[in-house]
């Protein structure tokens, strides 16, 4: 052993700490802005609730459920010819992200009808009887009383896409991952394995941390 | 005011009917009563008044307007002539005090100013000026629920409907929310439909009153008349609770 650390480019480190956070930020951001209005759907259409429609909610529920039952690694091949509609290539950062945003967003949607289902239901129907338009019930209560739940499950969301991108290497996508599985695993280069690993653990870390604030700094209870 | 006529409501999958063949008519100014066990269907008559419900069979009225016939936005209208206020408050837990009781005027795009001069003389009246920027959760059940009632007259209704809206508080604060109520019916002229499952509430803050027995109407009169003379042997039964 010619000492730990020896096989180490910590340019390509940082590189791939770029990627990584690139394709998380993007794909974080994306993942909200699709997810929220599916969940909102979701909880919309269920029993009981304001725009209960067993058509609408059965369709949505099977849309979701089948993309969440395929492999985020299959998810990444099979999509590769909507990607290139998309965003002009398969490859890369930029390549990575409409597979990222259309494996997470189903599974924060979940997560997002959840929380709603949480807010009390005399809550939503004095709101209702203030005679509250269906739009001003999801912005003005329903989305604010939930939002420490939204927040929750954001957070469970990028941590779930930490490991999906550490996958994204399949389509050049670099990263994190991509760098323990091609310098750590195939040329069995411990020390970069160990490197990427604890970078991984520090992001997760992190993000569960900056969460846990913002939903204290949300919570009203 | 209020003319319930004939009303039914079956919900799907359940048998029997929760309302049926109820009748009633709430006059202008008064506070009506209606009283009766859990599951005689007290929720869901108050509920038909606002449209949260909608009968199986049978006309709501307000002011003879058809409330189930109405549109979206017709129905939208009359409800902020509604207020109501509910046993577990309903406040938005993630707003002030003072933003709760502003949101049904933010509904109805009030301005700014205009709104905050409002929710003060709100929280005025309900004695809640200095817990203005609290959270509901830093309340009392008898502060919420004043709150609630701020919220429910923001846009100066005509009617209030209380959904049991004592039944989560002590017997102090519900006498004196109670004694808020009338004194708002007094002052304002508000029209309050009740519903309770306690005859002291009726006592102490109805005209009149009906009494609600498995989804029908089995007696209403005078609050007076009924104490001193119940004919139905639920009304007898729910007094003589009252009275052990």
């Amino acid at each position: 052993m010619s000492g730990w650390f020896s096989n180490i480019d910590w340019s390509d480190i940082g590189q791939a700490c770029l990627d990584t956070l690139i394709m998380l930020g993007g794909s974080l951001v994306l993942t909200i802005l699709l997810g929220l209005p599916l969940g909102v759907l979701l909880y919309l259409t269920g029993e009981g609730r304001l725009s209960e429609s067993r058509i609408a909610n059965g369709a949505l529920g099977i849309v979701v459920n089948i993309l969440r039952s395929i492999p985020f690694i299959i998810l990444l091949i099979i999509m590769i010819p909507l990607t290139v509609m998309l965003v002009g290539t398969s490859l890369g950062v930029a390549g990575a992200i409409p597979p990222l945003v259309v494996g997470a967003a189903p599974f924060y949607a979940r997560l997002v009808e959840g929380s709603l289902k949480e807010v009390d239901r005399t809550t939503i129907e004095a709101v209702q009887a203030m005679g509250a338009t269906t739009r001003r019930i999801v912005t003005g209560a329903l989305i604010p009383e939930a939002l420490p739940g939204l927040i929750a499950g954001a957070t469970v969301t990028a941590v779930a896409l930490v490991s999906f991108t550490a996958m994204a290497g399949v389509v050049g996508a670099g990263g994190l991952g991509d760098l323990a599985i091609r310098f750590g695993y195939q040329r069995f280069q411990t020390d970069v394995m160990v490197v990427t690993v604890v970078l991984l653990v520090l992001l997760v870390q992190a993000i569960q941390f900056a969460g846990d604030r913002l939903v204290r700094h949300f919570t009203r209870r | 005011m209020i003319r319930l006529v004939d009303v039914e409501k079956r919900y799907a999958g359940t048998g029997g009917a929760a309302l049926a063949g109820v009748s009633l008519e709430v006059v202008r100014g008064e506070v009506f009563g209606v009283i009766g066990q859990s599951g005689a269907g007290k929720s869901t008559l108050i509920r038909l008044i606002n449209a949260l419900e909608r009968p199986t069979a049978g006309r709501v009225e307000v002011d003879g307007i058809d409330v189930a016939g109405l549109a979206p936005a017709a129905l939208r209208v009359l409800r902020r002539r509604i207020g109501m206020i509910f046993q577990n408050f309903g406040l938005l837990s993630s707003r002030t005090v003072a933003a709760n009781v502003a949101f049904p005027l933010k509904l109805a795009d009030m301005p700014r100013a205009e709104r905050d001069a409002k929710v003060a003389a709100l929280l005025d009246r309900v004695g809640l000026t200095e817990h203005a920027d609290k959270y509901p959760a830093q309340l009392s059940g008898g502060q919420k629920q004043r709150v609630g009632i701020a919220r429910a007259l923001a846009t100066d209704p005509d009617i209030l409907l209380c959904d049991e809206a004592t039944s989560a508080l002590d017997p102090e604060t519900t006498r004196q929310v109670l004694a808020l109520l009338r004194d708002l019916n007094r002052d304002l002229g508000l029209t309050i439909v009740l519903i309770t499952h306690e005859m002291d509430v009726v006592r102490a803050s109805c005209d009149r009153v009906a009494v609600l027995e498995q989804g029908r109407v089995v007696e209403t009169g005078l609050v007076t008349d009924i104490f001193a003379a119940p004919s139905h042997p639920a009304t007898r039964r729910m007094l003589a609770a009252l009275a052990a």
